[in-house]
């Protein structure tokens, strides 16, 4: 059964590449890039929890403390073992991976909640160890990170960049690079799903019992998505580090968790392209609300409740199938 | 030595038991409803918050806790009637995501309305404390440990001997046969979540002189009480006040003997290891399937 290339989903990141290379002729400042580039590196994230919580079925209520662990173990390794960013960036990636991995092995064997409550454990743990260490981790203060650089060329967010007869600004280059990132993870993301370990989730998201009577390995196939969520997680996490310069504990907390797992409910479990507009608003929501700050943790649970109750699917899921059936 | 260790104890079994009361109202609602009410915590807020604002309303202290109470036992009939009943066909992390919006939006109302500052509840007894061993036991150590006794005997007695528990028992076993046997399961799921709120508020209000109160307490003392209630197997009653005591003993005598920077992080550890070891929890059976 072959899709036209209309409905397949490679015509979704052609449209997605499309708004991403229209974005610069809509913003007006760098305020505008700042959101763009928060945006992509979250929607990073997202779309790598998806894979999990969307096609696996599992959810993890810790993803801050693998996006933490990446921004983290940069800012460590580039200012304390004088490691060059990329490098430290892919052995941050390698570390956490095997973190989800020596924790959800003896775990994802199980049915239920309980990836949930261990990875709720970890990002808590996660959060207090950040918090408490602080000659190695600055502590509650946060550390700093230097600016992003490949074979000694920095890319600064305070730098401009003479490139082809422009001059690109240090702000707009980051936001080229994190719509570069986000391209790369949807594409990777829509390849996994598209791959027998793909076609593996979604057997056991259906019936865990079905799939493992056809013969799926379905522990392995968790693990593995669980692994892979982490590591987008990790590498997102050490790319805004670098971004932002600066971190902070915050970034490994509950609450932040509870952030990204709510990006993916919202925007649509199981869609790629859901969760990518569920990072959008959850980006900008507190800046549509800062006039109300006071009300903002009313608004923001209260627009999470109801999404859930009247549009349990996600947005885009829901309103694609109303508009197919409006159409027909 | 042994004094030092009284002390420990003492501390260690007072937290326990307010860990044990939240436990015991996860395990309420998740055997009433399957669903893990991340809004547990909320109601130990509005039950310590509530009675901060009523005191400071002018109410004398017992009645500035009833009304807490009241408070709390009506959000939580609100929280099933508004948010739980109406997601009827929801998957369980669609649920989970509900519990968690209604948490957030609890915690908003309380800062907004209430402000974000910490208060200290009176202690209920005029002596502040006593000595026991060579250790000073709070007198509101005892209260804690008191009140949260009756309530066990109390929702035991109610299980087991009223009809009224009786059918939640029912319900939570089996909710399409408890509903052919002519149980109403709406009235009854509703009436889970109420007497969990309940729970959660009476152990907020009790806390609330020895630790302090602010809108933000639910967090990490509704996470603990679902380590708690995770530890003894997410649905055994007396798994959750076991293992409520165990979170409550080994996080005082981490503070006390290894590291008070990290005794937030031991239950954390402890439902790690358990998952790595004892997967169905303490007491928890081995659940065997339907497909």
């Amino acid at each position: 059964m072959k899709t036209p290339f209309l409905r397949s989903p490679y015509a979704g990141l052609l449209l997605l590449a499309l708004v991403l290379a229209l974005m610069p002729f809509l913003v007006r400042n760098d305020f505008h890039y700042d959101l763009l580039t928060k945006i992509c590196l979250t929607a990073t994230v997202a779309v790598g929890l998806n894979l999990l919580v969307g096609y696996a079925g599992q959810v993890s209520l810790g993803h801050a403390a693998f996006y933490a662990g990446g921004a983290y173990a940069s800012a460590i390794l580039t200012s304390q073992y004088q490691i060059t960013p990329l490098p430290a960036m892919l052995i941050a990636a390698a570390g956490v991976g095997v973190i989800a991995w020596l924790v959800g092995r003896p775990i994802l064997h199980l049915k239920g909640h309980y990836l949930s409550m261990a990875t709720l454990g970890l990002g808590v743990i996660a959060a207090i160890v950040l918090n408490n260490e602080d000659q190695l981790t600055g502590g509650p203060d946060g550390i700093g990170l230097p600016p992003l650089s490949l074979l000694g060329h920095e890319l600064s967010v305070f730098g401009e960049y003479p490139f082809a007869g422009l001059t690109l600004t240090g702000v707009e280059l980051w936001y080229l690079l994190a719509a570069a990132v986000l391209l790369l993870a949807v594409l990777l993301a829509l390849n996994i799903i598209d791959s027998p370990l793909g076609r593996a989730l979604r057997a056991l998201h259906g019936s865990e019992i079905a799939a493992q009577v056809a013969g799926v390995d379905t522990a392995r196939f968790k693990l593995r998505v669980f692994v892979i969520s982490a590591v987008y997680a990790s590498v997102a996490g050490s790319l805004y580090g670098h971004y932002s310069g600066f971190i902070t504990p915050g970034i490994a907390s509950f609450e932040h968790s509870i952030e990204l797992i709510t990006i993916v409910v919202l925007g649509g479990m199981a869609s790629t392209f859901g969760v990518i507009i569920g990072a959008v608003i959850l980006v900008l929501i507190p800046q549509f609300l800062t006039d109300f700050q006071e009300l903002e943790m009313v608004v923001f649970g209260a627009i999470l409740m109801a999404v859930m109750i009247f549009l349990p699917r996600g947005l885009l899921p829901t309103l694609l199938s109303r508009f197919q059936r409006g159409a027909r | 030595m042994l004094s030092e260790f009284f002390q420990f104890t003492f501390s260690g079994v007072t937290l326990g038991a307010i860990y044990a009361l939240v436990a015991l109202g996860f395990t309420l609602i998740y055997n009433a409803s399957h669903v893990i009410n991340f809004a547990q915590g909320e109601f130990l807020m509005i039950g310590g918050m509530g009675t901060v604002v009523l005191l400071e309303a002018g109410a004398p202290l017992p009645l500035a806790m009833l009304g807490a109470l009241l408070l709390a036992g009506v959000a939580g009939v609100v929280l099933y009637k508004l948010a739980i009943a109406p997601a009827k066909k929801a998957n369980v992390v669609t649920l989970i995501i509900i519990t968690i919006g209604a948490s957030i939006f609890l915690r908003g109302l309380a800062q907004f309305f209430w402000g974000k500052q910490y208060h200290a509840l009176p202690r209920f007894s005029a002596t502040e404390s006593i000595s026991v061993g060579g250790a000073t036991l709070l007198t509101q150590s005892l209260w804690v440990l008191g009140i949260a006794v009756v309530l066990v005997v109390a929702l035991a007695l109610f299980f087991n001997r009223s009809r009224l528990g009786k059918a939640i028992l029912a319900t939570s076993m089996n909710k399409d046969a408890a509903r052919l046997a002519g149980i109403k399961t709406q009235t009854i799921l509703t009436l889970a979540f109420g007497i969990s709120a309940l729970l959660g508020a009476v152990a907020g209000v009790i806390v609330a002189p020895i630790t302090f109160t602010a809108y933000d307490v639910g967090i990490m003392l509704g996470l603990k009480g679902f380590v708690a209630a995770a530890i003894g197997g997410l649905g055994s009653s007396t798994g959750a006040i076991v293992g409520g005591l165990l979170l409550g003993l080994s996080e005082a005598y981490t503070a006390g003997y290894i590291s008070s920077d990290y005794k937030d992080a031991v239950p954390f550890v402890i439902i790690l290891a358990i998952l790595f070891f004892l997967p169905n929890g303490l007491f928890g059976s081995r659940a065997v399937e339907r497909v």
